[in-house]
């Protein structure tokens, strides 16, 4: 493991027992973990690679617990790490051994269903699906899936601005979340939004939402639900070059149609998962894309004739159209089930997630086989192709000695490669400590620097989930800090009127 | 008053301005078109910092949905480019020239993102805000930054375009900025409901938007609203109009038209209304224009409320029974824009503000004198705890006050 976590506080490990009582004294009974073997299960969160295990446990059921709690830690100096259920893949839920691990659990109740204003309110330990299943029988659904959705919660969503694959058309978290409760570090409770469309003022839920636990811990959160669209099809096209599938998606954007969902597999992936789940997926494609419409079925038969003649037009070598409802979901099967199906064939599998433009897809591929090669690791492509999401998945075996450190260099070089070309760090996994020192790649210190200040307006003392997402810790007083040049002349030579 | 202008020619102009600002203590405000100048507490500032020379669309990829812009770049040229291309912004921005008694047309891509402009369409595709996908800016230290990026999902870092979008100015100077753009519809219309009162539109707009129908804009004219528009006259006879619109391919919007119409039958009489009408009847919604400054007086007074859709009838009746206000309810009547009657003093402020704390939302006074605006907090009142996590939001950005301080609070 190559990321270097704050230096615990050895001043409050010393007092680990008081503060252990302290805290007992807010949160009741069995929400209290604190021998060594019960706190196991949250040492690491998804990415499993990174491990540490908390000063305690606490599992509170109650806003006023979780403000008590955070005052509490506030007031001694205490750091908090918020988790959800701890599907994480960069590391946004990491404990540290000084640091208290604030669990969401159970705050699992759906506390509103509200079909007129088509919105839910949870409680932020929900998982994503439960959303989803509290309102399917009118009809009604929750846009954001994440492949994680039977575990993620929805307080996790918010918290790294969750996608999935129907973002394209349907958007993140973030934009189909309306309101929440936050308690902020020092205990203060805050209601942002509601069943409203814009919550007035500063767009502090834009903030907090995809803020990786650095800003609050969100008590309640408010989303939109969707009716369901009327019917779905899915088209499955292969080709014999990744360009020729890069090029398709692009004249299916420009011929003005947003599908539902657009996945593209390489080679390697796709092999994978045929032989894992048996889709039909054809086997002797250099890529295969999934493009589902949804709709009204006038709508989606027209579009299905539009794409498959732009797949045609694409050299498409093998296309598709699922002639039922359980054809799609084999369809689908396949594609969802990419990252056990890699893990199948490999000890260990890392899963990166950078956006790129999407028409560097083809330079960006090229670039990565050269990689594998220099590394000796294999690599399997899934890809969001719609919005440029690309998941590669590095395949290794922890056991090897090295390899890890390996794949972690040859991961670091897909990152930068992405943001060489115009993309960014993380499309939708966060930033947490997998990509923390990444970021002055895409960010200056005075980037950085902009955004901490807006952390130090939440969290003076920087007590909430410290050591993820900033690569260099700093002091609010310090970053606050003005220098102004007085005396020296002003607006030199600016067109002045 | 006359304020002494900067017009700087690029970025680093910018940056300059605002150290020269800062080296001279003196604030600034921003300004692209000024055509939202008159929205916000009347504030005093020793200079103009004018962003309109900063123009020009510097990438624009349809095939990757993404523009990227200088901060100055006209509205509605960006509007016009994507147009050429088949695309549109989906947040379909309302342009507050009619309100405001300025021109059609005038406004800036900053403009439209720094007051995070919506329009009818929000009810499906969001605000500026959720199409905002990078910028570089000027803060109030000084100092250039940039945040978000070129691509449309990125989970990199704070997303301080969020944060920026809709801060009126007093948080950072834009200097170019990345958005969304998204296909245009193949088509539209519109099925309308002729004569209901606002409760019952509102019944039969909650049952539009939980159909199948994807209503892509929702609107409740009552009758003397409907009466001042041309095109609403027509189509309901000077009686109340309840308006749904459908976007898409021909054939869907055909379909859906004909499940919509069923499904809105049992509230009352039906008509269609084909493109050619419904695409200007929703600008005129849109832009709000039965409360246009040449109809209801360039300072009769305006608010904008943003409540549940199922609030926004009841929200409405408290404020017209205590003031006789007119209101044109959108977003499936959770947008309420509430024309007061000429005279009052308050601009009926007490009446808006305690219908709003009873049925929840945020109120803005959009329009009324500056003397008004001074006196009546023109943005909705904040708790302690939010107006004080604003405000160090505010200081992280703006330590000085450089930027439009006051506009939305005092000493924000």
């Amino acid at each position: 493991m190559s990321v270097v976590m704050p230096q615990p506080d050895a001043a409050v490990l010393a007092r680990r027992e008081s503060i252990v009582a302290a805290l007992s004294a807010i949160v009741p009974g069995e929400g209290v973990i604190a021998s060594e073997r019960a706190m196991r299960p949250y040492e690491s969160d998804g990415l499993t690679a990174y491990r540490a295990l908390p000063m305690v446990v606490l599992l509170p059921e109650t806003t006023e617990q979780v403000s008590r709690v955070l005052a509490y830690c506030h007031r001694e100096g205490v750091k908090v790490v918020p988790r959800g259920a701890g599907t994480s893949l960069s590391g946004g839920a990491l404990p540290l051994t000084d640091g208290v691990l604030l669990g969401m659990a159970k705050f699992n109740r759906i506390r509103e269903i509200d079909f007129d204003n088509r919105v839910v309110v949870a409680e932020p330990g929900v998982t994503n699906l439960a959303v989803t299943q509290a309102v399917e029988h009118a009809g009604f659904y929750y846009a954001p899936d994440p492949s994680s959705q039977i575990a993620c919660t929805i307080g996790g969503n918010v918290a790294e601005n969750s996608g999935g694959v129907h973002c394209l058309k349907y958007g993140m978290t973030t934009n189909n979340v309306l309101g929440c409760e936050l308690v902020l570090m020092t205990g203060e409770i805050v209601r942002i939004g509601g069943k409203h469309l814009d919550a007035g003022g500063y767009d502090l839920l834009g903030i907090i939402t995809g803020s990786e636990g650095l800003l609050g811990v969100v008590t309640e959160i408010t989303v939109r639900i969707l009716k369901k669209p009327e019917t779905a099809r899915a088209v499955l096209v292969g080709f014999n070059r990744s360009e020729d599938a890069g090029d398709c998606v692009s004249r299916i954007i420009g011929a003005g149609i947003i599908p539902g969902g657009m996945e593209m597999m390489d080679r390697p992936a796709i092999r994978a998962t045929e032989e894992f789940v048996h889709a039909g997926y054809p086997l002797d494609v250099e890529a295969l894309l999934i493009v589902e419409l949804d709709g009204p079925q006038a709508e989606v038969d027209h579009l299905i004739a539009r794409v498959e003649a732009i797949a045609r037009d694409c050299q498409a070598v093998t296309c598709k159209v699922s002639s039922s409802e359980q054809e799609r979901l084999l369809f689908w099967a396949g594609r969802k089930a990419a990252f056990p199906a890699v893990g199948r064939i490999s000890p260990d599998y890392y899963c990166m997630d950078g956006t790129i433009p999407r028409a560097k897809l083809p330079l960006v591929l090229k670039r990565i086989r050269e990689l594998s090669e220099h590394y000796g690791l294999r690599v399997a492509n899934v890809f969001h192709a719609g919005d440029g999401n690309l998941h590669p998945l590095i395949l290794y075996d922890a056991n090897k000695p090295g390899e890890l450190d390996k794949t972690e260099e040859f991961g670091s070089e897909i990152l930068k490669l992405c943001v060489d070309v115009g993309g960014v760090l993380t499309g939708e996994h966060g930033v947490g400590v997998e990509k923390r020192d990444l970021m002055p790649a895409m960010f200056s210190e005075t980037d950085l620097a902009h955004q901490q200040r807006l952390k130090c307006a939440f969290d003076e003392k920087g007590l909430l989930n410290p050591g993820k997402v900033f690569p260099k810790l700093h002091r609010c007083a310090e970053l606050g800090r003005m220098h102004v040049h007085a005396g020296r002349v002003a607006f030199p030579d600016i067109p002045r009127f | 008053m006359m304020t002494d202008t900067l017009k700087p020619r690029d970025g680093k102009d910018v940056e300059s301005a605002v150290q020269g600002a800062l080296a001279e203590g003196k604030s600034l405000e921003i300004a692209g078109h000024g055509s939202k100048r008159a929205i916000g507490r009347p504030a005093q500032t020793d200079l103009t910092l004018d962003l309109s020379a900063l123009t020009g669309v510097t990438l624009y990829e349809p095939e990757e949905l993404v523009l990227t812009a200088r901060a100055g770049t006209p509205i509605a040229e960006i509007e016009a480019l994507v147009a050429s291309k088949g695309q549109q912004l989906a947040f379909e921005p309302m342009d507050y020239g009619a309100l405001l008694g300025g021109w059609p047309g005038a406004g800036t891509v900053g403009g439209a993102l720094a007051a995070n402009l919506s329009g009818p369409r929000r009810i499906k595709a969001g605000a500026a805000r959720d199409h905002f996908l990078g910028l570089t800016a000027v803060s109030g230290r000084g100092e250039t930054f940039k945040s978000g990026g070129r691509v449309v999902k990125n989970v990199t870092g704070y997303d301080l375009c969020k944060l920026i979008a809709g801060s009126w100015g007093t948080l950072a100077a834009m200097t170019e900025l990345t958005i969304k753009t998204l296909p245009g519809p193949e088509t539209e219309a519109t099925v309308a409901i002729v004569g209901l009162d606002d409760a019952a539109a509102a019944q039969a707009m909650i049952a539009a938007m939980g159909s199948s129908c994807d209503v892509s804009g929702a609107a409740h004219l009552p009758a003397a609203v409907a009466a001042s528009l041309p095109l609403a006259h027509a189509a309901g006879g000077g009686r109340a109009l309840t308006l749904l619109r459908l976007e898409g391919v021909a054939p869907s919007v055909a379909h859906r038209q004909a499940a919509l119409v069923a499904r809105v039958k049992p509230f009352g009489e039906v008509v269609t209304i084909a493109e050619a009408s419904s695409v200007p009847l929703w600008q005129a919604v849109r832009d709000v224009l039965p409360f246009a400054a040449s109809r209801a007086g360039a300072e009769a007074p305006l608010w904008r409320v943003s409540t549940a859709p199922t609030q926004g009838a009841a929200l409405a009746r408290m404020v017209t029974n205590a003031t006789g206000a007119s209101c044109l309810f959108d977003w499936a009547g959770g947008l309420i824009w509430i024309s007061v009657p000429d005279a009052r003093d308050d601009a009926a402020a007490p009446a808006v503000r305690r219908a709003v704390a009873a049925c929840g939302g945020h109120a803005t006074l959009i329009r009324a004198p500056a003397a008004l605006r001074a006196a009546v907090e023109p943005f909705e009142p904040q708790d302690t705890v939010l107006a004080a996590l604003t405000k160090r939001v505010k200081e992280g950005f703006d330590p000085k006050g450089v930027f439009n301080t006051g506009r939305m609070w005092a000493g924000v």
